[in-house]
């Protein structure tokens, strides 16, 4: 039960003069239940591979599998494959259109043909699983605060019980406080249902605290694929494509640099905390 | 999908076309047109698809993209040819069922899908290579005189651009919330027209918030600048004759000239 990306290419404008490849030879592998981060600079076809994952995309060549079934293959349900991938866009607050919270949200349940309770059952839990509270429900979603519509246009997404869930750039243009809110929710969320999550984002600061591996995307093919500490290693490579590994790692390059014997391998500031207090020899201090 | 429309699309290469003031080019292509419907012989026509075949020649633009902008018209195309061909009266060449096809209409039909392809071929040629900035900057210098008559030829210049410049956002604005809703199980292509009308919505609600919100931020980023109108207005880049743009006025004239005379000498 997985996703599966077989040789995938994605090419715009095929046969034109402004034919560029987005996605070059793809192969991955997305097994039930990951926290995955999909990193990439701006125009290293990140988005794109994301909608190859439900079907919104078509790879030029290549094949991509849900669950063992070729999805572009005729007679495939898109429509329930697009519940069980559930695809949250950039700034998905733009797509909100209903005349409150709660009906916009009932809008992806609703499109899967289930019964009128089911529908308002799934819109409740969804926005209970956002954190929006009830006074919001409804009231215009254009009323709402943008982190907040941000929240209601994720649980319309949610609210169709998805499989996986794939964000692109959730955090894009959120506060500090506003992005830290949504990537715990999301986090809590993956721990209490245990669904598949791929976090798309620029920041390796935003998903090296949270996901079991990371995807490198560079002009259109993967990169890195490893766990965050074994692609963070690599700080220096991800650098020369305009990444960068988050700022402990640099810190403690440079402690072990000046002659701190610190583990260099830390991806959070609590694991960096206590690898600087164990090196200066404090850290049983600490424990006890 | 939506990215298909070529609408005042703009081809980026660097030739003597595109070089050229745009005043010239929307004076040639209103020239060209004129000619097209003036001219009713076939030296005329032949003159115009020569003279056409190379400006697009010159403009390095690729002929495939002329011929993109063509797909619009096939049906009013088909349409011109077919009430010709048939309705004209005249001498009778064939009988299909109770229609019959005259000399007279074939030459009238033919004549017609000519002046029609000849006609979008020309103004595509002109937006094609003209920026669509440069294109209403030119519009309005030669509406210009128009001011006397208190027309706001600055304004409507202005917002002649906006509208440009807006059509590629707005189009990829609708094809990223038409792809959300669809992530979300809308279904834009299904069911009769009223359910297809009314599932619009989720795609045209956002889609108008979308444009009022930008044209908020524009508005406020104009005032920020201190816009005020046209009045006392100069510009960056004022529009400046030079040698080029007067040996196209003058083959542009000469064109239309040979293509009256020449076909009233040589008619057949």
């Amino acid at each position: 039960m997985a996703i599966i990306l077989d040789h995938v290419s994605h090419i715009y404008e095929k046969g034109t003069t402004m034919e560029a490849a987005a996605l070059k030879d793809i192969s991955l592998v997305i097994p039930d239940g990951q926290f995955i981060g999909l990193i990439g600079h701006t125009g290293s076809g990140k988005s794109t591979l994301v909608q190859h994952l439900n079907g919104l995309m078509k790879p030029t060549y290549g094949t991509v599998y849900y669950n063992g079934e070729d999805i572009h293959e005729s007679g495939f349900d898109k429509k329930k494959l697009r519940s069980k991938v559930g695809l949250v866009f950039q700034y998905p607050e733009h797509q909100l259109f209903e005349i409150d919270v709660f009906k916009d949200v009932c809008f992806g349940p609703k499109n899967m043909g289930l019964s009128e309770k089911e529908v308002q059952l799934r819109a409740y839990a969804a926005l209970k699983q956002v954190g929006l509270e009830d006074e919001y429900f409804y009231q215009s979603p254009f009323d709402l605060s943008g982190g907040q519509k941000r929240r209601v246009a994720i649980a319309g997404v949610l609210a169709m019980k998805p499989e996986a869930l794939v964000l692109d750039e959730p955090t894009a243009g959120l506060d500090p406080k506003g992005r830290d809110e949504i990537l715990d929710q999301i986090a809590r969320l993956r721990e209490e249902t245990g669904i598949t999550v791929i976090l798309v984002s620029h920041s390796m600061e935003d998903v090296a605290k949270y996901v079991d591996r990371i995807i490198v995307m560079n002009q259109g093919s993967v990169m890195y694929d490893d766990e965050p500490r074994e692609v963070f290693r690599h700080y220096k490579e991800l650098e020369a494509v305009g990444l960068a590994a988050p700022q402990v790692t640099y810190i403690m390059q440079e402690l072990k640099r000046q002659g701190l014997d610190v583990d260099t391998d830390v991806i959070t500031i609590e694991e960096a905390r206590d690898g600087i207090l164990k090196a200066l020899g404090l850290f049983s201090q600490r424990e006890a | 999908m939506l990215r298909d429309i070529t609408l005042g699309q703009y081809y980026q290469t660097d030739s003597v076309i595109h070089r050229l003031d745009p005043r010239v080019k929307l004076v040639a292509t209103i020239v060209f047109i004129i000619s097209l419907f003036v001219v009713d012989n076939w030296i005329g026509y032949c003159i115009a698809a020569v003279f056409l075949a190379c400006m697009v020649k010159i403009s390095k633009v690729p002929f495939r993209f002329m011929v993109k902008g063509m797909k619009s018209i096939v049906f009013l195309l088909v349409l011109a040819v077919v009430f010709n061909l048939f309705l004209t009266p005249g001498e009778a060449v064939a009988t299909v069922w109770k229609l019959t096809i005259t000399k007279e209409g074939i030459r009238i039909a033919v004549m017609m899908a000519v002046r029609l392809v000849f006609l979008i071929i020309g103004s595509s040629l002109m937006t094609l290579t003209t920026t669509p900035n440069n294109l209403t900057d030119g519009m309005e210098k030669l509406m210009a005189p128009l001011k006397i008559f208190k027309a706001p030829v600055h304004e409507v210049a202005m917002m002649m651009s906006i509208a440009l410049r807006f059509i590629p956002i707005l189009l990829e604005e609708t094809d990223k919330i038409m792809k959300a809703q669809i992530a979300r199980g809308a279904d834009f292509e299904s069911g009769s027209l009223i359910k297809r009308a009314k599932g619009m919505a989720p795609l045209l609600v956002p889609l108008f918030i979308s444009a009022f919100r930008r044209a908020n931020d524009l508005a406020m980023a104009m005032e920020a600048r201190c816009y005020r109108g046209g009045e006392h207005r100069t510009k960056m880049k004022p529009l400046v004759y030079h040698a080029r743009d007067r040996v196209g006025y003058v083959t542009v004239f000469g064109y239309l000239a040979a293509c009256i005379f020449l076909g009233r000498i040589w008619n057949f």
